[in-house]
């Protein structure tokens, strides 16, 4: 069974988002960057099924040199190979389409994504690789199991769950409850030394989006307090100030 | 020319966030001068009263038997586009939304912009904003492409009433591709409000204690007709499950009012909840730095306060 990771190389949760330029580009000095929670959850569920079926696991990512030590860490928890499309993509579009590309010519059984990164929140490469490569895709995967080529999955729906059954090829993203992401071991950063890891060129080069501009929240206007033996009256304020109950 | 928007349902019902988008597609149309469209795949209630109220002018309407794989409405959506010269579709970014959008978007051959919250800067280039790093930040994107998706994130925009008397027309399926998709099961929470449409919002964090005293986050809730939600340590620590977990690693919402009880406001936490509109913060810390970035605070525990806001809500209703 073969098996393709997703990879999206993000700031680690803490970072405290600034921008240069003129508001024009992310300010990256200081930024510490990490592998995409949701996408150690698809890279721990593909070793799974891997270790469970006798496959192999290809992490991809598409971005700069810069980025291939969150590729090895990717070799060190056990990605079999790595792959990275030396781009730095300008949006989930132009992200899928280089993936899709690659993944055309090697016939991966499974294509596991993350339900979404946490920069840029867009949650669309899951689909997206699907309908490039007409293979169905299932997003907000919580479960997946496998008996032979079906796979039975779980999904968060608006207010609810659904189970799927699909056969392979499939490309599902994955949501918190699918699995507990492993964390690298000294065996492991030890072999992903020697792991390849295989650099190529983009494909594609139109422009689909641009981001123009960003934008901080503005701050909030100083809280009122209440003190705490007139808890109540939060609740009158809440109806006859902020008029929202 | 139209501009086009998808109707989810739910239970019968369209759902809000779709009537919303509807009010969005009504709202870009009228500042194109061109034609407003909805595409229903499913029978609802009300359908023609509920989408005129919102400035719907034609409504495409057709019914997908069998397993609802977002393939086969992705492929009827691009139809109704055909059908009716629209090169704009507008749909929820809701989990069902964030199934199909992607898909749309590689058949219509578009560009797609996702969690946007506000209607479109300007029109030439076509600019939107859209919510990035999980809240704690804005962008504007132009979408470049002529043909353009925009996955509306729920509670974005007002509602704006225009009555109109929709024309309906029924809409050709294409022929369905051969899939091995199918659904097997479905469980919808029946009576709790979906988190991520909810308007008001009560969540708890360890300042809670154990999950033996959510019953009081419950109450609350339930007096104020809210959703339940939750920090990520409590998710954690499986007193609430996963689902119930705002924040950067859990789910971003932005409903009008969020009370958050006994939550510091880490933040990866402020990152998931602070577009609300308004933010109540009860904590016993007063250095919590949640306070920051409240509208309303109370110092206290949440034990002893909570009974006292359920009680007030009480007379309410």
């Amino acid at each position: 069974m073969k098996i393709l990771v997703c990879i999206s190389v993000v700031p680690d949760t803490t970072t405290k988002i600034t921008f240069t330029e003129n508001n024009t580009k992310f300010n990256e000095v200081g930024v510490q960057f990490i592998i995409n929670p949701y996408d150690e959850l698809a890279l721990t569920k593909a070793l799974e099924i891997a270790e469970a079926n006798n496959g192999t696991v290809t992490a991809i990512h598409v971005g700069p040199a810069n980025n291939d030590a969150n590729l090895r860490k990717a070799l060190a928890i056990g990605a079999n190979d790595a792959v990275r499309i030396d781009k730095t993509a300008a949006d989930a579009q132009d992200v899928a389409q280089e993936i899709a590309y690659y993944a055309k010519a090697e016939n991966f059984d499974i294509i596991l994504t993350g339900r979404e990164s946490i920069d840029y929140n867009s949650g669309q490469v899951c689909g997206l690789i699907g309908a490039l490569l007409n293979i169905p895709s299932i997003n907000v995967v919580t479960k997946c199991e496998f008996n032979g080529n079906i796979a039975s999955l779980e999904r968060d729906i608006d207010g609810g769950r659904e189970q799927i059954t699909v056969k392979t090829p499939f490309v599902a993203s994955a949501q918190k409850d699918l699995v507990v992401p492993r964390i690298p071991n000294m065996r492991g950063i030890t072999a992903a030394r020697t792991k390849p890891l295989i650099v190529l060129a983009a494909t594609y080069d139109a422009i689909l989006s641009i981001h123009q501009k960003y934008e901080l929240p503005l701050p909030k206007a100083s809280v009122k307090m209440i003190p705490a033996e007139n808890a109540e009256e939060l609740i009158r304020l809440l109806r006859e100030e902020a008029k929202i109950i | 020319m139209s501009v086009l928007v998808y109707i989810e349902v739910n239970n019968g019902e369209i759902k809000k966030s779709s009537l919303e988008a509807s009010s969005y597609a009504a709202s870009v149309a009228a500042s194109l001068s061109k034609k407003c469209v909805a595409v229903i795949l499913q029978s609802a209630n009300n359908v023609e009263a509920s989408l005129g109220k919102y400035g719907v002018e034609e409504i495409y309407q057709a019914q997908i038997s069998g397993s609802l794989n977002p393939a086969l409405y992705a492929d009827a959506i691009s139809e109704a586009a055909k059908e009716s010269a629209a090169n704009i579709v507008i749909i929820s970014n809701t989990y069902t939304g964030k199934a199909i959008s992607p898909r749309l978007a590689v058949k219509m051959d578009a560009s797609i912009c996702s969690n946007v919250l506000d209607l479109p800067t300007s029109t030439a280039p076509f600019m939107v904003k859209k919510g990035v790093f999980s809240g704690k930040a804005f962008a504007f994107v132009s979408l470049e492409k002529e043909n353009k998706i925009i996955a509306l994130t729920p509670n974005s925009i007002d509602l704006t009433i225009v009555n109109r008397t929709p024309i309906m027309k029924a809409l050709q399926l294409p022929e369905s591709q051969e899939s091995s998709y199918e659904v097997s099961g479905q469980q919808l929470q029946t009576g709790a409000i979906p988190l991520t449409e909810a308007e008001l919002v009560v969540s708890g964090g360890r300042g809670m204690k154990g999950p033996e005293n959510w019953n009081l986050i419950e109450d609350l809730a339930k007096t104020l007709n809210a959703a339940t939600a939750c920090s990520k340590p409590v998710s954690d620590m499986e007193w609430r499950p996963h689902s119930e977990h705002v924040g950067q690693t859990g789910i971003t919402i932005k409903p009008n009012l969020y009370i958050a009880i006994g939550i510091s406001g880490a933040i990866q936490h402020l990152a998931g909840v602070s577009s609300s509109k308004v933010i109540c913060v009860i904590n016993k810390d007063s250095e919590a730095p949640f306070f920051k970035a409240a509208d309303y605070g109370i110092v206290g525990d949440a034990l002893e306060i909570l009974p006292k806001l359920i009680a007030a809500a009480k007379l309410l209703s």
